[in-house]
């Protein structure tokens, strides 16, 4: 036995073209938004209706998505199961619609600016509270119970249940009917197609957000950092880098996006209520699961498939409304049991 | 004799409920190559995952640099000046071979004439420098791995079995690339299982059984010792 002295042979390595097949398998995922639209297409057959469903499809899945991608992240980096979530989109609706509500001569103008204003006015201070809210949670819930989900999920919903109360106690415990700004309440006409001005500022909030996302994901450290850290922890903190501060931020940020969504769904749905964060959590789970944990790009694919499906069943068959999602997930588990695009872990 | 880059004093670490160390002294010097080696289970990977801090011991001292780091914190110990290859190499493999090495070079960009060096070392990387390192084989990923830890300039290297499972030809490369570090005067605490690289690279062995150091002493002695192998691992290597 001996180290052989000749090094080993230069490299000079081809990747082989992937086969047809091996495309479609990765490309799966992506192109099932697509299918799905033209399927919807296919079945509903007039444009305008079509068009209407789709809009507000896609307005719904990226809210949800909003909601979502924080808590996929939170999940990856440090498999923590955090039931609470739902409590930070209901305070941020309350705390935005309460703003909006302060900013009553804003909101009434017929002024695009005034009225965007009070809109980014009312999300920054619904982001501020629940990044704050957040930051505290994760310090006194969630930190004790690291690594042991059963207790994570008893934790986190007695902190849920605990914030739902809170919001009886500031804003009494009624439902909170509202008005979405007058700029925001009308409706384009397109292709016969009444196309709702509010549906379309979602699209477009949730679409900057996903690229935002994607761009501090991919081309910053902190974005390698959290990207790493959803594979493999350990060796991230052998590199160097406290993940923990990451974490914590990570946690932060998703508080703030759940604030945001909360918002943005209060003003889609025109009323709030303490326990709107909890309905809201099963389809933000199901867009979880069913993405693949730790993945932003699969829980965005996921959320859309979720609003599109609920939007085009409860047209074409009402009955099946509330069990599509649920077959949604059952149907992508089967072809990928953990989810469309599973994070690799190096564990 | 001036102090090691690292000693282990009475180190004892536990996994749960099981005793893994017991007792562990250990002294790897400035610029040599120290060999750690045993049969499997001896506790050889927990002595380098408890020195990054990642298993914490419950008794004795962990002295880099002179510093007890037993209580440091894991990041902090690698920001110190430890290169750390784990067993399982801990390749990002969603991350491109660049990010790999991106988020290695700590504390700040990578330096060109590091990243030409690692290129010289370990020609496929150059290759799939852009490539996800999940698509690499597992040669190349162990060489990512040890590229990983070249990234900076370290004080210490801890190198958990680099030639475990791996082709001789791969072999001979990590062995020439561990040759190279050396040649630099790095300090490096060494895991490995096949004994003759470890006689060609190794200036002190220190040899584990049961949770300890049982033996340590000059390589070269051991090699030349049969039947101190035998009776120490068990060994009997034709030839060596």
């Amino acid at each position: 036995m001996s180290v052989q002295s000749e090094a080993a042979p230069a490299h000079r390595p081809t990747i082989a073209a992937l086969s047809p097949r091996d495309r479609l398998a990765r490309a799966a995922p992506f192109l099932l938004v697509p299918v799905l639209v033209l399927l919807g297409f296919a079945l509903i057959g007039s444009v305008p209706t079509w068009l209407t469903l789709t809009v507000s499809g896609l307005a719904m899945g990226m809210m949800i998505f909003i909601m979502a991608s924080g808590l996929t992240l939170v999940f990856g980096l440090m498999d923590v199961i955090n039931f609470g979530h739902g409590a930070f989109i209901s305070v941020g609706a309350f705390v935005g619609i309460s703003v909006l509500a302060a900013l009553g001569d804003w909101t009434g103008a017929a002024s695009l600016g005034l009225n965007m204003a009070a809109v980014l006015a009312a999300v920054m201070a619904a982001m501020a509270a629940t990044g704050a809210l957040g930051w505290g949670f994760e310090r006194v819930l969630v930190r004790p119970v690291y690594g042991a989900h059963l207790r994570q999920i008893l934790v986190t919903v007695g902190g849920l249940i605990v914030i739902e109360q809170m919001i009886h106690v500031v804003w009494g415990p009624d439902e909170i009917f509202l008005t979405r700004p007058e700029m925001l309440k009308g409706a384009t006409l397109f292709l016969g197609a009444a196309i709702e001005t509010y549906r379309l500022l979602a699209v477009a909030v949730g679409l900057v957000l996903f690229v935002a996302m994607r761009l501090v994901l991919r081309r910053t450290r902190i974005g390698l950092i959290v990207r790493a850290g959803v594979q493999n922890g350990e060796m991230v903190e052998a590199l160097g880098y406290r993940l923990r501060l990451v974490f914590i931020g990570t946690f932060v940020a998703g508080s703030a996006l759940a604030g945001l969504g909360g918002v943005m769904w209060g003003l889609y749905q025109e009323v709030i209520t303490a326990g709107m964060g909890e309905q809201m959590m099963i389809l933000v789970f199901i867009v979880v699961i069913i993405g693949g944990l730790g993945s932003v790009e699969g829980a965005f694919i996921g959320a859309l498939m979720v609003g599109l499906l609920q939007n085009y069943v409860a047209f074409l068959a009402p009955k099946l409304a509330l069990v599509s999602n649920i077959g949604l997930m059952t149907v992508i588990l089967m072809w990928r049991p953990e989810g469309m695009l599973p994070v690799v872990r190096a564990k | 004799m001036a102090e090691p880059m690292l000693r282990l004093d009475g180190v004892q670490t536990d996994i749960g409920r099981y005793h893994i160390l017991s007792g562990v002294d250990l002294e790897v010097p400035r610029g040599e190559v120290t060999m750690l080696l045993g049969r499997n289970g001896v506790g050889k990977t927990t002595t380098l995952r408890t020195i990054m801090g990642h298993w914490r011991a419950k008794a004795g001292r962990v002295l880099f640099d002179g510093q007890d780091i037993a209580k440091v914190p894991t990041p902090a110990i690698a920001r110190m000046g430890v290169g750390f290859v784990p067993e399982d190499m801990g390749i990002f493999s969603d991350l491109t071979v660049e990010e790999n090495m991106t988020l290695a070079a700590v504390s700040g960009p990578l330096a060109p004439a590091r990243r030409d060096r690692i290129f010289a070392a370990f020609p496929p990387l150059a290759a799939f420098w852009r490539a996800p390192a999940g698509t690499l084989s597992g040669g190349q990923k162990q060489m990512l791995s040890i590229a990983r830890a070249m990234a900076e300039e370290r004080r210490l290297y801890l190198i958990d079995e680099p030639t475990k499972g791996l082709a001789p030809a791969i072999v001979s490369t990590m062995a020439q690339a561990l040759r190279e570090l050396k040649a630099e005067g790095a300090s490096m605490l060494l895991v490995e299982q096949n004994f003759a690289v470890a006689r060609a690279l190794g200036d002190r062995a220190a040899v584990m059984e049961g949770g300890r150091v049982i033996w340590t002493g000059a390589m070269a002695e051991l090699a030349n010792d049969a039947a101190l192998q035998e009776r120490l691992m068990g060994l009997s290597v034709e030839g060596a």
